[in-house]
Order: structure tokens, then sequence, then C-alpha cells
């Protein structure tokens, strides 16, 4: 009885807060609202058993979705192109609460009827799971059931970043985000960032070590990476690098190339793409989670940077 | 043994609960931005402080009670730094809407 | 205790509802900047609360991983308004 009232006070938490971020009349309270919405929504996950989710939620759209609303919010103030709002007339936004409401409806009752038990692979995917030698079958499903997936998925991650850069001005190309460094000033947020990072990396690190066992993967661990790195940026206690730097483009492609590299080695190994040897499955597997959380937590920070905006040193 | 821990838990849980009462009704209350955020980083964080000592004895093992350390350290560090930055912010830019 | 444990985090969401509710009508930015700071603290007391009620595996380094991210979230809302002021927030 109790846990039913927790979970309806929830729901209706996270439904207010959800037509809040859409009644919302500026844009930094819809952010605000948003990112809680975010943040609690990971509480729900957290009810539904769904921890890996739970913390994937929090980081991506608790701590990142964020911070790419807010910088986007203050670029779009500061530009003088605000028309498109008066394009929107009254009976179009009311099409379109029509037309989401329709959708959101359509889905509820999908949710709502599905038979019980519902049809599902996971029985077949905790049975096999020995064989990858892992224990949480969430990373085993990420990484070795359907790890073709996920290869993508790195993959679009460097095309979105190359799609970010691509919007810097000709003679920006190959500069750093960002303005410069000006003297770290003394106060609370370089206190923050000193003493912040050193103890997120710890948790990031170990989130992503027992990502095989336990909740957690490459991913999360990489987002807190992430998150870290744009403490330390945000504080001004380190600048943005040159993207032409070689480091960071070698930090950003190692996880695709990786993947791709051992999934071509599952061709002579295994007998196909992306087949891990038996018995050598977990090595394989943690090795090229390795590169994915160092690709993650480079890319993530380099996307909120944005474009180059100075001009690269010679 | 496990009735006195027991007991610790309840009493400091209900401790905490007093103290998030006491935070969010300052936060309803008190007429200015800066001390709705005294009421916000110091009630409700003494809060969470004795809902995680209540839950301390109930942990499984000493690393899973250290975790619960660390929370309450990562959130005791942030209510500081959004405290200064907030009063900063309302210092140097006054209470715009 | 179990019982007890779920009371108090329904109790805390409550707390945390209200919280919210205030704080996001508040009128000036610095205000709604505080929303991640309180998940931070009743949010993640509930979590605590509920996962120890219930035995939800893993749920210490969520709590962790959680506690990084609303610190980080909270943070990031602050500097955004205290480094250039509630109209032209300048993000990072």
């Amino acid at each position: 009885m109790i846990v039913q009232t927790l979970d309806i006070g929830l729901a209706a938490l996270v439904l207010t807060l959800a037509g809040w971020t859409v009644l919302a009349r500026a844009a930094f309270p819809a952010v605000v609202s948003y990112v809680t919405y975010g943040l609690l929504l990971s509480l729900i996950w957290v009810r539904l058993f769904a921890v890996d989710v739970a913390l994937t939620e929090a980081a991506i759209g608790g701590g990142l979705t964020g911070v790419l609303l807010i910088a986007a919010a203050s670029k779009r103030r500061k530009s003088a192109v605000l028309a498109t709002e008066r394009d929107v007339t009254p009976p179009l936004r009311r099409a379109i609460a029509v037309l989401c409401a329709l959708i959101t409806s359509a889905l509820a009752t999908v949710v709502v009827s599905l038979p019980d038990p519902s049809p599902s692979l996971a029985p077949q995917a905790v049975q096999n799971i020995a064989a990858t030698g892992l224990g949480n079958p969430v990373t085993a499903v990420l990484i070795a059931y359907r790890a073709f997936d996920t290869m993508l998925e790195k993959c679009v991650l460097v095309v979105a970043i190359v799609g970010v850069w691509s919007l810097a001005r000709d003679r920006c190309w190959g500069g750093a985000p960002g303005a410069p460094t000006v003297i770290a000033q003394d106060g609370a947020l370089t206190f923050f960032a000193q003493l912040l990072p050193p103890l997120g990396i710890l948790i990031g690190i170990r989130i992503f070590w027992i990502g095989a066992d336990e909740p957690g993967g490459a991913f999360q661990g990489g987002a807190i990476l992430a998150a870290m790195w744009m403490i330390i940026m945000m504080a001004r206690l380190a600048d943005a690098p040159a993207i032409s730097g070689r480091w960071l483009r070698i930090a950003l492609a190692a996880g695709p190339i990786v993947f791709l590299g051992v999934g071509i080695l599952g061709f002579a190994a295994a007998g196909s793409f992306l087949a891990y040897p038996a018995g050598f499955a977990k090595p394989m597997i943690i090795f090229v989670e390795i590169f994915m959380t160092l690709s993650i937590a480079a890319t993530l920070p380099m996307l909120v940077a944005g474009p180059p905006i100075r001009t690269p040193r010679p | 043994m496990s009735f006195a821990l027991n007991l610790l838990s309840v009493t400091a849980i209900s401790a905490g609960l007093i103290f998030f009462l006491a935070g969010t009704l300052g936060l309803l209350r008190f007429p200015d931005t800066l001390s709705r955020l005294h009421a916000l980083t110091k009630a409700d964080n003494v809060g969470l402080g004795l809902v995680v000592i209540g839950l301390l004895p109930l942990a499984d093992n000493m690393l899973a009670g250290l975790k619960l350390v660390v929370v309450w350290v990562l959130v005791q560090l942030s209510g500081a730094t959004v405290g200064q930055l907030i009063a900063q912010s309302i210092r140097r830019f006054g209470q715009t809407g | 205790m179990p019982d007890f444990l779920l009371t108090a985090a329904v109790f805390i969401l409550f707390t945390v509802a209200i919280g919210l509710v205030r704080i996001l009508y508040g009128p000036c930015d610095a205000d709604r900047a505080m929303a991640a700071q309180l998940f931070g603290s009743g949010g993640i007391a509930t979590l605590l609360l509920v996962a120890s009620a219930t035995r939800a595996p893993g749920v210490e380094d969520v709590a962790m991983g959680l506690a990084l991210l609303a610190a980080f979230a909270s943070v990031a809302f602050v500097s955004s308004i205290a480094t250039a002021g509630p109209e032209g927030a300048d993000g990072e």
C-alpha cells in the first residue's frame, strides 16, 4: 500500500514537471524543469528495477542535456533570430497539442494492454549469459548479443562531433572551442572543480568496471567522466583542446575503431563479424569497453563545447 | 543488538524527516532568495545526513556504508558551491526575473 | 522496518514535490537554479530509503553516480547564471 503511494506520488510529480516544462515561458525555467524531470525519472527507473537505465537517464537526461540546452538557449538569445515564434499561430499550436495527446494516449493504451507476461527474450538472454563470462545481463545485451548496434552508436557519436565541428567558420577550423582561459578566478567554482573531479573520476571508473557484473557499464562510466571534464572546463581551469590536436582525435575515434577492429577479428577468431572466441569473451569485452569509455568521455564534452571559435595557433 | 541498531535507524531517520520538513517550510515561507538558499542547502543537507546515518546500520557491508557517506559528502560539496555561486550572482546582478 | 523506510521515503518525496513547486515558481532564475540541489538532497534521500526497503541490487553505486550528476547539474545551472547574469547565460 505504501509502495503504491510512493509510485503514484512519483508518477504524479514527474507528469507535473513535464507539464511545467511544456508550459514554461522562458528557456531557463524550462531547462531546469526538464533536467529535474530527468533526474526524477531516474528514480522511476530504479523503482522498475532498471538500474542501468536509471544511471544513463541521470547522466544524459540530467547532466549532459541540461548543459547543452542551456548553452543553446543562451546562444539563441544572443542572436537576433526569434522570428520563428511568430510562425506558430494558435490554431497550429492547438493542432500540435491534439496530435501529441493522440500519440501519447495510443502509446499508453498499448503499454497498458500488453499481455501479461509480455513476450520477451529475457529468459534466454539470462540463460546463455555464462558463455559471455558476464554477470550483468544488460551489459551482455549491449556488448555481446547486439554488439553491432552498440558499435554503430559509437560511430554515430563520431559523426555527431564532426557535424558540430563543421559549424565552424572556415578560418577557425583547427582552432579551439570556447573563450580563452582567463586567469583562474579564486572562488567557490574553482574549489569545486578542484575537489570533485578526482572523486568523480574514481566513481566513473568504478561504475565502468563493475558494469560487467553489477549495474553500470561503459556508457554510464564514460558519461560521468565526461561530466568531470565539463566541470573543469566550466570553471575555466583548463581550455577546451584545439580540434586539430592529435591526442584528442585519437581519443574520439578510439572507441569505434577498436570495436570495429575486434569485430573484424571475429571473422578470424570465431567465424563471423563481432563473434567472440569461446572462453576469451570477457577479456575482449572489457578491452572494447575501455576504449568505448574513453571515447564517450572525450566526445560528450567536445559536443557541449561546440564548434571552434578561435583561430588555430600556427 | 539488532534491536538497538533498529532503534538507532528509526530515530535518526525520523530526525532527518523533521529536518526535511523544516527545510521545505523554510523554502515556502522565507521572503528572500538568499534565505531560501539557506533553508535548502543547510536544513535539507542535515536531513540527508541523518537519513544516511540511519541507513548505515542497515547496510550490507562496510563498502556499502562507505558509499552512503560518499553520497552525503557529494551533496554537501554541491550545496556549499551552489550556495556561494547563487549568492555571488545575486550580489552581482540583483534579483531579476 | 521496510514499511517505516517506505513511509519516510513517501514523506521526503512529498517535501521535495512541494519544494519543487515553490522553487520553479520562484520569481528569479537564481531560485530555479536550486532545483537540482533540492533533488540532490531530497530525491537521493528518497532513493536511498527506497533502495534499502526494496533491496534493489547495486543501488548504492547508482546513488553515488546520481549524487555526482546532481552536483554537476546544479553547479552547471548556477555557474551559467553567475558568470553572465540571468539574462545572458553563458553556457560552456
